[in-house]
Order: C-alpha cells, then structure tokens, then sequence
C-alpha cells in the first residue's frame, strides 16, 4: 500500500514536473527575436517542424544522430574517453537495470518464460548492470572530486545527480547482499514454496542453504553432515532451484553477504531488510519525482537538442523553432564543462574573475534570464560583461556533446542584455567584430550600445565639456601621471615633445576634414595630456575608440614613444573606470 | 621544419577556406603542423580591455607551444602582432613573466624560454624560399595584377614583429611574384583594412577600407592579396556589405595568399575553398598561361618574374 501510494505520488509529481518543464520550451524567451512570438504560435510551429521533418529526407539523419550520438555518444568518445566510460556505464547501467529490473514485471516477465529475479541470468544481470552504474559512480567521483579537473565546477545539480544515483545503487547491492544472509528472507520463501511438513527433511533444507546459499541461521551452523547436506539438495532441487539460481552469480550482492555474515543476525532481526528496502525504492521515486527538475532532465532533452540542432539551420529553420529550440537547449545542458575547458576566452577569467566567462557557468545565468529571474542591476551588468568577453569562435558549439548551439545562444541573449541599457565597453572593443558582420539582423538596435559604451566614459570625464575651462601647466593629478610612468605598456609617453608626427600619421585623423570634431584630442595631445596629468581628456576622447591600432603613430615617432600602447592602457584605465562606477 | 598552427578564433569560425588552403599549401612543401586543440585566443581582442588578460592569453598559447617544443606559425597577423608582443614582454619583463607563471603554474604550464612565432608569409619566405616554391609551381599566371596587403599588426611595430621593413617591404610581393602574377604598387599599401573597426565605428571602418578599395583598382589590380583573417573578412564580406550600403564601384575581391599559391601549385578550387568567399574569385583561373611540361615551365616562371 504505502509502496503503491508513493509511487503514484512519485509518478504524479515527474508527471506534472514533465509538462510543466517542457511547457517552459515554448513559453520562455531568449533574445531579442523570441519575444515577437506568441507561445501559441511556438507550439503550432514546433508541431508542424517536427511532424513535416518525420516525413522527410531528414529523418535519415535523425536516425543517423540517434545512433551516434545518442546511442554511442560519438561526440563525448571524440573529447574525452573516460569520461565516454563513464556516461556509457552510467546510463548504459541505468537504462538496463530499469528495463530488466524495475519494470520487470512489465518487461523481462513479458519477455522471458520463467522469470524469477531470482534466476540466472537475471540474477547476474542484475549485479552486472549495477556494477556499471557504480563504475560510473566512480569515475563522476574521480573527475569531479579526487583530480577535480580545471574548468570542471561541480555545482549543488551535479552533486545531487551523484549522490541520487549512489543512495540508489548502493542500497539495492546491500538489500541484495542483507537478503541473502537473512533468515527471515528465507523462511517466508520456504512457507511459501515448501509443502513438505517434514521437520527433518526442513533442517536439511536449510543447512544446504546455509552451506551452499549464504544465509545465516541461528541454529544451524557448520560444520554439516554430508548425508544432510544430500537430503538438503535433493530438496532444494525439488522445490528451489527452479526459481533460485546460486547467490553467487549475483556478484556484488554476494560480497556484501560475506561481508556482513558475522552480524548477518542481528541485522536480520534489527529489520535491516526491511528498511534497505524502503531506501531503496523511495531514493527511486525522489530521482523520478525530481528528475524534470534536476539535472537528469537532460535524459530527455540531450537527444532533443542533438536530433533538433542537427535538422534545423539557422537561415532556413522558423524563428518560432528557434527560440524554442534554444530554451530546450538549457534544459539539455549537463554541466559537462567541456565548452569550458575549450573556450577560447575561458583562460582570462583568472585576471577577470567574472563567473560568466566560462561558457558551463553562463548557462545558468542565461537560465536564469530566461525564467524572468528578477536580476539586480550589478548581477544583470555582470552577466553582460561575461558574455560579451567571447570571440564567436564557435569552439564552445564545435565540442558540445548535446549539440547545443552555444554561439547562437550567447549572440542572443547578448543582444538582448545590451537593449537593457547598461553600457558595455567591450562593444568598443574587435569583440564586436562579429557583432557587425552580423548587423543585418540587429540593425535596429545596432549602434546604441557603442554609442552608450562612448557616453558612459565620456559622462566619466567632465573637463573634456568644459572647453573653457582653464588648464594648469603642472601635472594636476600626479597619481595619474605616476600609475601611468609605472604600467607596462604606458610608460614612454613621458618622452613626446609635442612633434605632432603622430597624429600626422595617423590615418584615423586623416579621414575627417574637422578631425577634433569628431575624435576629441588628437594622439599628440592625449600625449600631452598624460604628461600633464589630465586624467579626463586623456580618457575622454573619441581618439581612443577610433583608434585602429595599426601602429603608423609607433613606427614613425621619432622620440620612441609608444603611441600605441599608451592608447591601449588609457583604454584599459578608460574600461576600469567605467567598470568600478556601473558595477558598484 | 615542424610548427605547431595557431589559428586563432576566427578562421575556424568564418574562414575555413583559411585554413584548408594554408595547409594544402605547406602539406605540399613539406612544413609540418601540430595541432594543439588547447590553444585559446591570443588576446588581441581584449587587449583594448585589459593588458594582463591579454598577456595572459598568448603566454597560455607560447607555453603549450613551448612544451611540445614547437615554433608557433600563424595564419592570422593580430594574432602573430599578439604573439610576438607578449613574448616579447615576458623576454624583457621578468617580474610580469613571473606573476604570469604563477597563473600557469596552475595548470601545470609555464613559460621560460622564448617561443618562436612565424607568420605564415615568413615562413614560406625564409623557410620555404622564393625558389623552392617556383619549383613546385605546375602553372602559372600571365596578366594578373595583385595588390599585396601586408597587414599592419604583422608590420609594426616592426622592432617588435621583425617581419620586413616596415617602410618599403617586399617579402609579401616577391611571394605574389613568384606565381607570375605581377604585384602592383599602391599608395595605400601599407595602411590597415579598417578591420579593427568593424563592428565598433563602422561608418570609420567602412571610409578606411573604401579608400583603400579605389586605390588598389586605380592602381591595377585586379584582386586583392591577404594573409589574414581580419582583412580578408573585411575585404571580402565587408566589403559586400559596404556595397549594399554606399554603392560605389570599388569592385576589387580579395584572395588569400595561399589560396592564390595554390592555384599555381595546382591544388584543386574545392581544397583551396575558391567558392567560399562572397566575392566571386572565378575569373581568376583565366589568367593561367597554358601549362608548360614541369621542367620548361619552372625556369619560364622564373624568366618571367625577373623581367617583371
């Protein structure tokens, strides 16, 4: 009854967590474009893409995929071959124990005449298939806690997968190994399947099964008489052996069994059956019940996301799709930390320690965006710092073993935090390179976020409004002036005198017919300024943004200063200052 | 000569006709390449950013390449600009290269004694050899003209890059020569793409890179030549998209050098990825001269560049 109830309840629970999560695919907004399209119009769409992808060439290739990559998991086996083991034993483990074990009745007993989970090869199998699974167990343990391998952050989801998965194994191998040496297992069998009354003909029943099946009894004890044990057998032959094959097929269960003979009794009599049982299938039902919440939710959205990315284009799929597409994408996220471990940018976040570099971590931060999570503004700009620090390599898409579309992603929800209105210097900076080969599709919105990266130093650097302002002839700030002699790339500008080759040079400058106009001070003149200490108009101008870094100003100078470079560090003290005042 | 390929970030996302040709290329010529899947971006990108974040991606890259004890070869000129700065810096700067190793130490990394870093043109320049590569040579241009774009951040600064003279370099034209296709002078050779500015102040970028679109085709040419992702992307989609945007008849498709040397070492359209620039190069095989038997042919390629 209480088994009954709870499992309904369990079922209930994974059955309600399944739509409501899958509901959230369609509801949930990513970007700019997804927020256009009504979740009636998403679910019409996906209905009718997946209905006329079924019947079409393409199914080939879903097929194809389902193997691969579903079935044989390709894509892991091509990064990491431990880690392949481990996936296969895992789930390789875990779907035939629930096909042969937990759905027995259902499956195996459908299938094979007589079952008995008692029975060869069902009772090796069983241990088998478990023992894979705790392989699996294992290596996850190994890489995550024991080697702990860069880039692989282990959160509270991936701890819970673990410890759910162990609380299971571990109790269904002791239950085996308990009920093996149980007494009390073993005289409910013989009530059940013994007739004979036969007080002496029971005896050496059960000193056979003492001898030869592991169990302890509380009076009969070696060493036996061969003559009973003979009796014994022909017993057992007679009413057992047809359902019962020897415990020592079920491997694992038969460790323990030994292992715990000793005081076997006393936890036969403590009722340690009974309450390993209860472990057992309520660990079950909270991984069912929880599975759509959890992290094991990707059971069912990984292969989505390979079957769904490797059909779908993004010049030719409906936008409806797509954004539904890559709210599943989260969903198939398994925190594998491989985009992590390959992203071109993921090494910076040892200068920049922003969470959101990572490509693993982002994930949940983009989660997070699209359930509505109400952000705080500094959470907000620190996403968006984070994920603009990225050069569209598409490394983090090429490697992902789900086949999630990170790129598109990324690209997405980037577009869709900048119409936020925080500035973001590195828009100013060749990550927008592929921002603008992509402006097609932004166009919109393209040219606010430069313009507001620009205002926001600008709003930094009062003096350079105040054109009338009257300029001291010593250095004003001297701790400016200093930190800039001091720094790596900046130091040189102390020799200028003012030639004006730079800015001669420059091809920048040369473009425009009223160049202060349109950059502020020219290169000559940030010069200056540095030497004078003026930390606002050497921060302040256009001339910094503008600049192309094509080093004519550097080569040519004639003093050695190196232009360049001190544009370079005014940008990175431009980018700090920005940084401390928006970010708090 | 073994060299382990930096490719950096974009040509593997957009320009993979980059990487098929270059290593059609020097598979031909017998340069060997590793891959280091390890490898991150070289930084230029965040340097405007963030100058340790920035040393700190290319010593990354000059460490992995140290421990196989391989030279570096780029595709890429920012990244070969990147490279070379930092392994400059962490040469000459010793408490920088120690606070630096002590990120790396972290993965087992470090970075001691310099790297070399060689841009694809100078290794087929120094390496390979002008002549070496006329003799692989099975066909041969006649009436091309190209206008060589050397890349600014493979030029200067030059103390650093030590790549050709900065001011009147030629290692880029003799390399384009040596296919019989004549390199042209232009005024404006020397000066960058507009590329860095893509994306930031495109109406900047977009002026920068016309100019110099006019002035290669007043100068002759007929295309373009590159070696790096960043320009030819801005000579070749960005300069699709200048067209829709301003109009104007600056017409000049741009080639990747190795795609260009391929061509007369008789690599086949598909390998040198002809067909995935956006601006057709299609006209250019009918400036081959009819293939002359290998023998005869060398020595009339090298005739003829000389007289050029």
């Amino acid at each position: 009854m209480f088994f009954t109830v709870t499992l309904y309840t369990a079922l209930a629970i994974f059955g309600l967590g399944l739509i409501y999560k899958m509901s959230t695919w369609f509801r949930y907004k990513i970007g700019v474009d997804a927020r256009k399209i009504p979740t009636s119009t998403r679910v019409g769409m996906a209905v009718k893409g997946i209905v006329s992808t079924l019947f079409s060439v393409k199914i080939f290739t879903l097929i194809k995929i389902f193997i691969l990559d579903v079935i044989l998991q390709v894509k892991v086996l091509r990064q990491d071959f431990l880690r392949w083991l481990m996936h296969i034993c895992l789930y390789g483990g875990f779907m035939l124990l629930l096909l042969l074990h937990a759905l027995d009745k259902f499956i195996t007993a459908k299938l094979f005449s007589p079952y008995y989970s008692t029975l060869n090869p069902f009772f090796f199998l069983r241990d088998l298939f478990g023992l894979l699974v705790i392989i699996g167990i294992a290596i996850a343990i190994y890489r995550r806690f024991i080697v702990k391998l860069p880039h692989l952050r282990t959160n509270a989801k991936d701890s819970y997968a673990i410890i759910i998965l162990a609380i299971i194994m571990v109790s269904g191998v002791l239950l085996g190994g308990v009920k093996i040496t149980s007494y009390s297992s073993y005289q409910s069998m013989v009530e059940q399947y013994i007739f004979s009354g036969d007080e002496q003909e029971l005896k050496s029943l059960e000193a056979f099964w003492v001898q030869e099946f592991g169990v302890v009894s509380p009076t009969v004890r070696g060493p036996l008489a061969a003559e009973t044990l003979e009796a014994g057998k022909t017993l057992h032959e007679m009413s057992c052996a047809e359902c019962h094959s020897r415990p020592q097929s079920a491997f694992l269960s038969y460790g323990v069994a030994k292992a715990i003979t000793p005081v076997a009794l006393g936890l036969d009599r403590a009722g340690l059956p009974a309450i390993l049982w209860y472990i057992h299938f309520l660990a079950c039902w909270v991984g069912l019940a929880y599975l759509p919440f959890s992290k094991m939710f990707h059971i069912l959205a990984s292969p989505l996301s390979l079957m769904a990315n490797a059909v779908m284009d993004k010049d030719r799929s409906q936008p409806a799709n797509i954004a539904t597409r890559q709210v599943m994408e989260l969903d198939a996220c398994t925190h594998c930390g491989t985009c992590t471990s390959r992203c071109s940018v993921g090494v910076v976040f040892a200068e920049i320690p922003n969470i959101n570099i990572l490509p693993s971590e982002k994930i949940a931060s983009v989660k997070a965006l699209a359930a509505g999570k109400a952000l705080s503004a500094q959470e907000l700009r620190h996403i968006q710092e984070g994920i603009y620090l990225c050069t569209n390599c598409r490394r983090c898409t090429v490697v992902c073993p789900v086949g999630i579309n990170l790129q598109d992603l990324w690209f997405n929800v980037r577009e869709a935090l900048l119409q936020k209105g925080y500035p973001e210097l590195g828009a100013l900076s060749p990550l927008s390179f592929y921002r603008g080969l992509m402006r097609e599709g932004v166009v919109d919105k393209y040219p606010e976020p430069l313009l507001r990266a620009r205002e926001a130093v600008a709003a930094a650097c009062d003096l350079m409004k105040r054109r009338d302002a009257v300029l001291p002839l010593t250095p004003s700030d001297k701790g400016f002036k200093t930190e800039l002699s001091l720094s790596a790339q900046a130091g040189t500008f102390s020799v200028c005198f003012g030639c004006e080759t730079c800015t001669t040079v420059c091809p920048v400058v040369a473009n425009y017919d009223n160049p202060q106009e349109a950059l502020g001070l020219l290169p000559h003149q940030i010069m200056h300024s540095c030497g004078l200490g003026l930390r606002d108009l050497a921060l302040g101008s256009n001339m910094l943004w503008d600049c192309l870094t094509c080093y004519q100003c550097q080569e040519q100078c004639p003093q050695g200063v190196c232009v360049t470079d001190v544009l370079y560090e005014l940008k990175n003290r431009a980018t700090k200052q920005v940084k401390a005042k928006v970010m708090g | 000569m073994r060299f382990a390929l930096f490719l950096g970030c974009q040509i593997p996302a957009r320009l993979n006709q980059y990487e098929s040709s270059a290593r059609a290329v020097l598979a031909r010529l017998g340069i060997g390449l590793v891959d280091i899947a390890t490898f991150n971006c070289c930084g230029y990108p965040l340097r405007n950013l963030d100058f340790r974040a920035f040393v700190l991606s290319s010593a990354r890259n000059l460490a992995l390449a140290a421990r196989e004890r391989l030279p570096v070869l780029t595709l890429c000129k920012c990244c070969f600009g990147s490279l070379k700065k930092v392994a400059h810096l962490l040469k000459e700067d010793a408490s920088l290269r120690a606070e630096i190793n002590t990120i790396l130490h972290r993965e087992g990394l470090s970075y001691e004694n310099e790297v070399g870093v060689r841009h694809l043109l100078s290794v087929l320049f120094h390496e390979v050899g002008v002549k070496a590569l006329r003799e692989r040579m099975t066909k041969t241009f006649a009436g091309l003209n190209i206008a060589t774009h050397y890349g600014c951040h493979a030029l200067r600064p030059s103390q650093i890059t030590q790549f050709d003279d900065p001011v009147a370099p030629s290692l880029f034209d003799q390399l384009v020569d040596a296919t019989g296709a004549k390199s042209v002078s232009w005024p404006r050779q020397l000066e960058c793409c507009g590329a860095p500015l893509w994306g930031v102040n495109d109406e900047l970028s977009m002026d920068l890179t016309e100019k110099k679109l006019n002035d290669g085709k007043q100068s002759g040419a007929h295309y373009l030549c590159t070696a790096c992702p960043y320009c030819q992307i801005q000579f070749d989609t960005v300069q699709q998209m200048i067209s829709a945007a301003r109009g104007g008849n600056h017409h000049l498709p741009a080639i990747l050098y190795p795609q260009l040397l391929g061509l007369s070492m008789g690599i086949d359209g598909s390998t040198l990825g002809l067909k995935m620039n956006q601006l057709s190069l299609d006209n250019i095989e009918n400036f081959f001269v009819v293939p002359q038997p290998p023998g005869k042919a060398a020595g009339g390629i090298t005739k003829e560049a000389e007289e050029d």
